[in-house]
């Protein structure tokens, strides 16, 4: 069980700020693969993976790190703060 | 070092003279403020987004770095979220040095940082609806030079 969080417009995309998935997904690339043959709106939001960061349990990180020990994954687009 | 992240409205020129007046050991300090761009009318107002927990776990990483880096006495961020109206300042941040350039530094650090690093997202309201404001290719390649 890993808690997958959305920002921006990836949550308007996906259509819910935060779900808890069932995965047995071993990285995020994995996880991204598994949620967007998953749904159409998943398909949807994540069609360009590069404009699209991830952080794992609060900490910016990339696609190809592992998720074991994992709890919290957020996927939002290019931060735009200041 | 005072990082505080709220929808709020706050007044930088207070925030300013109170944080000037405990800068003890300082002989410099720089403020930024940030605030929302009427852009002539067009926007109605911005609506900015972050990730709870981890907004201020980023900033306080930021500011304890640019501590260390320019040696700074103390420094103060600020920053808005949820719904603003054009001329409503956004965020603020002040550094304060022994000596005006690191204080200068440390302001511009922090300004970049916050821009690429931070977890906030910004959406422009107007006439035509609202429109999620891109990340800049400059505000990335302003980080390199740290």
């Amino acid at each position: 069980m890993i808690e997958v969080l959305y920002f921006a417009w990836l949550r308007e995309r996906v259509g819910c700020p935060r779900e808890t998935i069932e995965t047995s997904a071993e990285t995020v690339a994995d996880l991204v693969d598994e949620l967007k043959a998953r749904e159409e709106r998943y398909a949807y939001a994540f069609q360009d993976v590069s404009a699209i960061r991830v952080a794992l349990d609060q900490e910016l990180s990339s696609f190809d790190t592992p998720l074991s020990g994992v709890r919290e994954v957020a996927f939002f687009p290019p931060m735009t703060g200041g | 070092m005072d990082i505080r992240v709220q929808s709020e409205a706050f007044d930088p020129g207070a925030e300013t003279n109170a944080f000037t007046a405990r800068a003890e050991g300082a002989g410099a300090v720089v403020t930024f403020s940030g605030i929302v761009r009427g852009e002539a009318g067009r926007l109605a107002g911005m609506t900015i987004e972050h990730y709870p927990g981890m907004t201020e776990k980023a900033l306080t990483s930021h500011a304890e770095e640019a501590v260390r880096r320019f040696a700074l006495t103390d420094t103060l961020i600020i920053h808005r979220y949820g719904d603003l109206a054009p001329g409503e300042v956004i965020m603020m941040v002040a550094t304060a040095a022994p000596h005006r350039k690191d204080a200068f530094d440390a302001a511009e650090f922090l300004m970049d940082y916050l821009k690429s690093r931070a977890p906030f997202w910004k959406k422009e309201t107007g006439a035509d609806g609202g429109t999620w404001v891109a990340a800049k290719d400059e505000d990335e390649a302003a980080l390199r030079r740290w």
